[in-house]
């Protein structure tokens, strides 16, 4: 596709849509939103880029392939799943801090375990949109 | 208790840890872990020498309430017999193969498989419960079949390996479903417990017991090589020499005649047993007797040879009179000392004349003294010559015969001739190479050592035991003897029993067999002969029914994998159907009751009015793309319906992902070819019908759940702990990062999966030379 809106729309569109994703991931714990819908939101985003630029200009914006999100993504989630057992806790106990942090709200090991579902998210869907549109 | 047997898992772990020593591979050939490794058989060997007596011990090592199996070992004369048998020929092996295997490639693979193959017959051999003997009855299934098929590079060898599994693994599995019945029957599965009057009662009088004896009776029929099941054995000849030493003379074939004489006491005492096992081995043995006469490979004679004498232990066993019994306790280790010799002559002569065909070799006397007195030896005791150990052997086999009610005359017969027959066969292998003319083979000299010692030994002692029963009377045969009778046994062996009809029927046997050397002379149109009687028997039925196995795998594979996507759909969708709409129609009442609804807003109208619109224009549109459009907007009003029932974060989630499955749906289809509507075929309904059934079964188990609800508990739990327990007010999410984090886990780790299994299965492709065809 080659119109001059969508192309001057997604570089503000962007940016703004991670920026949405990472809000929706971040109030999950408290209202509508989470770690899964965010990462989609995130896709979408890199997605709506790719169509309107070209999948090469994402891709060098990305710089590394979005298939390396995935194992960070899991070794987050992994060891905010793992860490209570440092503290002598069953696998997957929340663990809280006990002041909230500002803007973010109280922090937690879910929230990383979140985070690292985020991540996943967008490192699976885009890796399958990435591959199937690049594939003549 | 500190029982030798409860020794025996150490034993088991260093033998497994030198097997993993063996497999690392090594740079050099004959290094010195295979060097090293008759060190492990000669050291089991010890154990079981001078740790046991014939005394039963049995040890439970480990149980389970809720497993009707335990791990447990016992030890008792027959097993300890075996076991000597199966270290003390494998330490034999083990000398001989090093020698034998010298500067060959892959030693130490086949000695990390030997060892392999005799701890798994070491647990056969000391295992009380039954699944642990299956098991170790597999695994010497398995580790035999990389012994056959040990040249690998050979299609004849990977075949008779092949083979070989085949066989004896379905026997085995045969066999399972033998011990299954045997171990429900008898409410253990416990062999040492089944011993008592009581049980032996109740199995044998149970309507299940003769499938059940017929299932194990497969089983060690075709490990023991029983006609018609015989052929895999000359097959398996294709093994390097030690291999077929080893599996034929004590171990392998062997493993059916312990199974059946440990059975002996507690199934023997039946008209089925006797029958079966009489008929079977007597044919068996006259049978391979005379094919093994015609042979003029050495490995060939003494592969039918092996056959017939297995023929032998059968019949004995079917017969459980005391002395077919003891007859049956000493032939056991007769066959294995002289059958182990003749292998390794066969396999010595063969590593330095280059061939093994009898018609061909002559004259080896003067290069090979030392091989033509264990050829000698052998071949002696394998006739029962006194005073040989095969001499003792053979007069318990008539004894026994001429004891038996009923038929004595026929069964007498029978052994007779077989035993004329096995006479001159083993002539052929230990006395017909030597004698003659020398034909010029070049540099031919006496081999190592380790080639003609460990024969040397067997023959010996083979000799020696006749000499001397009283060295393994009380201490070998007569524990063996107790075990399969399952009472007390009273053995003498003696060499000189006055003159009588078994002497005379041995000398009869000697003087016919002898005879019968004489006028054989084995050669090409006598083969030919004898070899079509073979395939034309049992190997020819056994392969239409592989071949047929074969074509119907490749048939149903053809229907179930042909490639086509849309088949596969209609498949799983439709077995779906069929099964879940079997039960959801079997336990569902249907009723209506309007009241139950809540009002219809005017929104609620509209929204489904326009899913209506989408839905049909999704199936009746011209173009693919309209169809993917109006496929999103499905979905787009499914999350106006969630937002309705105040679901948000499923709405939100919906709406992303139709968002992106439109996406990947236009990607896809872009590259399609042009979108044609072609007739109305009756394909079409087809499709149109499972959609509908899926549809339809999916709506009403949903409405059957909301109906049910069987535990609100869990739901109200969560709702009612999610900010208590797990600080967050968002119920859904705290389910997802929370409560159920592990499964979210799981559910990220197969979302990564599936977008690697997209990327490979698009991006990865063959370089040329890696495609096949």
């Amino acid at each position: 596709m080659n119109t001059i809106i969508l192309k001057t729309a997604s570089k503000y569109l962007l940016p703004l849509l991670l920026l949405f994703s990472i809000f929706v991931l971040l109030r999950g714990h408290y209202l509508p939103g989470g770690g899964f819908v965010g990462g989609l939101i995130a896709a979408i985003a890199f997605v709506l880029h790719a169509f309107a630029n070209g999948l090469p200009h994402t891709q060098r914006l990305m710089r590394i392939h979005p298939g390396f999100l995935m194992p960070f993504g899991l070794a987050i989630s992994a060891v905010s799943g793992m860490f209570p057992m440092l503290l002598n806790q069953p696998f997957m106990t929340g663990v809280w801090k006990k002041d909230p942090v500002p803007v973010i709200g109280s922090l937690g090991s879910a929230l990383f375990f979140d985070i690292g579902v985020y991540l996943v998210v967008i490192g699976a869907s885009l890796t399958i949109l990435f591959t199937i549109s690049e594939t003549r | 208790m500190d029982s030798a047997v409860e020794k025996l898992p150490i034993l088991f772990l260093c033998i497994l840890l030198y097997i993993i020593v063996l497999a690392i591979p090594s740079v050099r050939k004959n290094g010195l872990r295979s060097k090293l490794s008759p060190l492990i058989p000669i050291g089991a060997f010890l154990f079981f020498l001078l740790g046991f007596d014939g005394n039963k011990q049995t040890a439970v090592l480990w149980s389970h309430d809720l497993l009707p199996t335990q791990l447990s070992f016992t030890i008792d004369g027959l097993g300890r017999l075996f076991a000597l048998l199966i270290t003390g020929i494998g330490s034999l092996i083990f000398i001989y193969a090093n020698g034998y295997m010298k500067g060959a490639k892959y030693t130490q693979r086949l000695q990390s498989f030997l060892l392999l193959f005799m701890l798994a017959m070491l647990g056969v051999v000391l295992s009380d419960d039954l699944i642990m003997l299956f098991i170790f009855w597999e695994l010497t299934s398995v580790s035999s079949f990389f012994l056959i098929g040990f040249k690998n590079e050979d299609e004849a060898s990977r075949k008779s390996a092949l083979q070989a599994i085949s066989i004896t693994g379905l026997g085995g599995l045969v066999m399972l479903g033998g011990f299954i019945i045997l171990g429900e029957i008898a409410g253990t599965y416990a062999i040492s417990e089944m011993h008592n009057p009581e049980t032996i009662a109740t199995i044998t009088s149970h309507a299940w017991f003769t499938p059940m004896l017929i299932f194990i009776l497969l089983g060690a029929f075709t490990k023991s090589a029983q006609f018609p099941f015989h052929f895999w054995l000359p097959g398996a000849m294709k093994a390097p020499t030690p291999v077929s030493a080893y599996l034929h003379s004590a171990t392998m074939v062997k493993a059916g005649v312990y199974l059946l004489a440990r059975f002996s006491p507690i199934l023997g005492d039946t008209p089925v047993w006797t029958i079966a096992l009489i008929s079977f081995g007597g044919v068996t043995m006259i049978y391979a007797a005379f094919q093994a006469l015609f042979r003029t490979d050495m490995k060939s004679i003494l592969a039918y040879t092996t056959v017939s004498a297995l023929g032998i232990m059968v019949f004995l066993l079917g017969m459980q009179s005391s002395d077919a019994i003891a007859a049956v306790s000493l032939f056991i280790l007769v066959h294995a000392l002289y059958k182990a010799a003749f292998f390794m002559l066969a396999g010595t002569i063969d590593h330095e004349t280059g061939t093994r065909d009898i018609s061909k070799l002559s004259g080896l006397k003067t290069a090979m003294m030392p091989l033509f007195v264990i050829g000698i030896l052998a071949a002696w005791s394998n006739g029962g010559v006194p005073p040989s150990v095969g001499f003792l052997g053979k007069d318990l086999i008539y004894e026994s015969t001429l004891a038996y009610p009923g038929l004595n005359y026929l069964l007498t017969g029978v052994s007779v001739g077989t035993n004329i027959m096995l006479f001159a066969a083993g002539l052929l292998v230990g006395w017909m190479p030597f004698r003659g003319k020398k034909i010029s083979h070049k540099n031919l000299q006496l081999p190592a050592p380790s080639l003609w010692v460990p024969a040397a030994v067997l023959a010996v002692l083979g000799m020696l035991f006749g000499l001397f029963p009283s060295l393994i009377n009380d201490s070998l045969i007569n524990p063996v003897a107790n075990s399969i009778s399952g009472q007390p046994e009273d053995i003498h062996l003696k060499l000189w029993h006055g003159l009588n009809t078994v002497l005379y029927l041995s000398l009869l046997t000697m003087g016919l067999g002898f005879l019968t050397y004489l006028v054989i002379r084995p050669g090409a149109g006598m083969l030919g002969f004898i070899e079509s009687a073979e395939r034309f028997g049992p190997r020819r039925i056994l392969h239409g029914i592989s071949h047929g196995f074969i074509g119907l795998s490749d048939w149903i594979t053809k229907i179930l994998q042909n490639g086509k996507l849309r088949i596969y759909l209609l498949v799983i969708l439709g077995f779906l159907v069929l099964i879940l709409g079997y039960v959801v129609l079997a336990e569902t009442t249907f009723t209506i009751d309007i009241d139950m609804l809540t009002n219809i807003t005017i929104y609620e109208v509209i929204i489904v009015g326009i899913l209506f619109i989408s839905v049909f224009l999704t199936l009746f549109s011209g173009s693919r793309l309209a169809a993917v459009a109006a496929m999103g907007v499905v979905g787009y009003t499914l999350c106006i319906i969630f937002v309705f029932y105040s679901a948000p974060d499923l709405a939100m989630t919906q709406f992303t992902i139709d968002t992106l499955t439109v996406i990947l749906f236009v990607l896809v289809l872009y590259r399609l070819p042009r979108f044609i509507r072609l007739d109305f075929s009756p394909r079409h309904i087809l499709d149109g019908l499972v959609a509908i059934a899926v549809g339809a079964l999916m709506t009403i188990i949903s409405l059957e759940v909301l109906q049910r609800m069987p535990e609100r508990e869990i739901s109200d739990y969560y709702a009612l702990n999610a900010y208590v327990l797990a600080k967050g007010k968002n119920v859904v999410n705290v389910i997802l990062v929370d409560f159920r984090g592990a499964d979210t886990m799981i559910e990220i780790v197969v979302l990564s999966i599936a977008a690697i299994g997209v990327y490979s299965l698009l991006k990865l492709r063959l370089r040329k030379n890696e495609k096949m065809e």
